[in-house]
């Protein structure tokens, strides 16, 4: 078991290891023998995850850790070789955000000197897209196609998935932090008992350790943590929508596109796949929008969100909405951006009537350009805004709908 | 049926505010709440509890002592047990670990026939520890299940959220479910709930108790390790301000777009 503690000569009851800690664990307690004159620094053991951050902080080296490397069973990562994408697909298609794993994990493929691979699961013709994941930067791509996994389904996938990476072992499995690799990513790390970590925003590679530096925030974005999966391999991760810049296309790019072998034992399946029902009340999907116009308690009303409506149409975009504006049913909950609905990542958001509580901001804040338009110019969003627009929205909008429109003639 | 519900103890992130000096959480009177997506995993058992006479839903958390405190908010709300699962040992766990650990009590428990978790925890965001204990149980999940259309005694049919709509999946049981905001609207405890919660015996289970292997818990049964933590630069902007007439205003801004290029 890891062990943490003060020793309580060194403490000088500085407060610097409580004010470091990104858990909030370490609090200033009375010194008995100096009451009121020195503090001593206490962790709360069981809410402290050894992360080190005190020990570097504590000028005094007051503070004691001592680590246990962990003891699962560890694999020789010597065998595992090669970066691999999954190429998640929808209804045929493949997901953006492959392609954007696919620019990125070219990165980490050729710092290592090795290739990057896709996996391709889906229905029977889905073979016909490998060579768009070729084109993308891919130079192998594995392909299990049956007509049974046309939709996504958590058993076949993680059971193919898992059998692919046993045979083949990639040192690193990057999948979309999507609703499809959310839930089965942690399925495929469970069964082969390797790590896993998620929602990344920045990948980078030790090449003496061949580790993949893991960036990812925590507490909605208020703290940033890098992981490591130090002794196990395959080292996994799931990485958010819109984070990295999509592979270019290059027409006619060569590559090796394996079919798999198939073996039915790996399409047992306990759940069945009735239907899909299309969401129509917005054509365009808002994690996947370049532009958004989002609305807010400021709206007042349904009726605000016609309105923006109408200004997304023109912008061809698509329209989101605050917490405060779902809860109170002005708008369905498929629209909402933030802690609790989607994160977005936007080249333009535009922030109707939306003051930027903390858990609104970490789901849209790494947007290229916020636009803010608020009668208040000292709420959180106007100030994160590289426009802000001080004035009320009824006033406002309908008048850049007007410019806009006659642009447009 | 009996139904198990995962909940987790996380600091009320809705209160926390950002020390603009330090840049740093501020955490002094944070309290610790029923992570908000674990409040529609309950509603959404007690709802079928009520469907379904004679069932009984246990709720179970893994953390420190004071991490109680959730279970009774779970048992004013109508759950039946609770149960803690607190053992030193488990500390500084990841999803892995975390997952293997709660397998391990649910099996303790016994039989189990619907579980559900929220999606995710507002404190780390993984969404991993659900379909974790599904795979450790060797049992089907669902996650993002926004509404149950039908249950019998051998399946089940839900809606899963998607980001295009939503997908009609029917599973076998027993299943696990993650559930979304959008299945229901949590019920407020009743007065007798919060009576009885107050009386009620919570059982703690420690790793022992569940036969958890030492090597697959807490810090060594966790694959990944954290090796730095930072608070993030704040983006600081220096924003363009548009004040005056709305008419001015508005031919100012889409000026700015058509420069930017989006119109």
């Amino acid at each position: 078991m890891s062990t943490i503690k003060i020793i309580d000569d060194k403490c000088v009851g500085c407060g610097q290891c409580a004010n470091e800690c990104p858990f909030g664990v370490i609090s200033m307690i009375e010194r008995p023998e100096h009451p009121k004159k020195f503090k001593l620094a206490k962790i709360d053991i069981n809410k402290c995850v050894y992360c080190g951050t005190c020990v570097e902080a504590c000028k005094f080296s007051a503070i004691e850790l001592q680590k246990d490397e962990p003891a699962l069973a560890e694999v020789d990562n010597s065998l595992y070789k090669g970066v691999w994408v999954y190429a998640e697909q929808r209804h045929g298609e493949i997901s953006s955000v492959v392609f954007e794993l696919l620019s990125e994990c070219k990165k980490l493929s050729q710092e290592l000197s090795v290739p990057l691979s896709a996996v391709l699961i889906g229905g029977a013709d889905i073979s016909s897209k490998a060579q768009d994941l070729i084109e993308r930067g891919a130079d192998k791509v594995y392909v299990y196609d049956d007509p049974a996994l046309a939709e996504f389904q958590d058993d076949p996938y993680t059971s193919i998935l898992t059998a692919l990476i046993k045979q083949e072992k990639p040192e690193i499995v990057v999948m979309g932090a999507t609703n499809i690799g959310r839930s089965f990513a942690s399925r495929v790390a469970a069964r082969i008992k390797t790590g896993l970590t998620a929602d990344c925003t920045a990948l980078s590679v030790d090449i003496q350790t061949r580790n993949l530096q893991q960036t990812r925030p925590a507490f909605g974005g208020n703290i940033m943590a890098t992981i490591l999966t130090p002794h196990h391999r395959p080292q996994m991760s799931t990485v958010r929508h819109k984070v990295f810049k999509e592979a270019t296309i290059q027409k006619g790019r060569q590559g090796e596109i394996i079919k798999v072998t198939k073996d039915d034992s790996l399409l047992k399946n306990r759940t069945k796949f009735i239907q899909f029902i299309g969401d129509d009340s917005s054509k365009i999907n808002i994690a996947d929008a370049d532009i958004i116009v989002s609305g807010g308690r400021g709206l007042g009303g349904k009726e605000g969100f016609k309105l923006l409506k109408e200004l997304a149409d023109l912008l061809g975009g698509a329209v989101g909405a605050s917490r405060a504006a779902v809860d109170a049913d002005w708008i369905s909950y498929s629209h909402q951006v933030g802690q609790t609905g989607r994160t977005v990542a936007p080249r333009v958001y535009i922030a109707c009537g939306i003051s930027g509580q903390i858990q609104h901001m970490v789901g849209m804040n790494s947007s290229d350009i916020i636009v803010a338009i608020n009668k208040d110019p000292f709420c959180p969003m106007m100030k994160a805004a590289n426009f802000s627009i001080e004035g009320d929205l009824f006033e406002v909008v309908p008048r850049m709908i007007k410019n806009i429109k006659e642009l447009k003639k | 049926m009996n139904i198990i519900v995962c909940i987790k103890q996380v600091p009320n992130t809705t209160d926390v505010k950002i020390d603009s000096e330090t840049g740093r959480l501020k955490r002094e009177g944070v309290e610790s709440i029923v992570n908000p997506f674990d409040e529609y995993a309950i509603e959404e058992a007690v709802r079928l509890k009520e469907k379904n006479p004679g069932s009984k839903v246990t709720v179970i958390t893994m953390g420190p002592p004071q991490a109680e405190s959730v279970l009774r908010d779970a048992l004013s709300k109508g759950a039946d047990e609770g149960v803690l699962v607190c053992d030193r040992a488990f500390g500084g766990a990841d999803t892995l670990a975390t997952a293997y650990a709660l397998s391990m009590a649910i099996k303790h428990l016994g039989n189990f026939d619907v579980i559900f978790c929220g999606k995710q925890a507002t404190d780390g965001d993984t969404a991993q520890v659900g379909p974790g204990i599904a795979e450790m149980l060797d049992i089907a999940h669902v996650a993002y299940v926004k509404k149950i259309n039908n249950i019998s005694d051998k399946s089940i049919t839900v809606e899963r959220l998607m980001e295009d709509g939503y997908d009609v999946i029917e599973s076998s049981l027993p299943v696990l479910m993650t559930v979304v905001k959008e299945i229901n609207i949590p019920r407020l405890p009743s007065l007798k709930g919060k009576i009885n919660s107050k009386k009620a015996v919570i059982k703690t289970l420690t790793a022992v108790d569940i036969g958890a292997d030492e090597k697959r818990i807490g810090l060594n049964g966790s694959p990944t390790q954290v090796k730095k933590v930072f608070t993030p630069t704040q983006k600081t902007v220096e924003g363009e301000k548009f004040v005056g007439e709305p008419d001015v205003v508005a031919s100012a801004i889409v000026a700015k777009f058509q420069e930017i290029g989006i119109v």
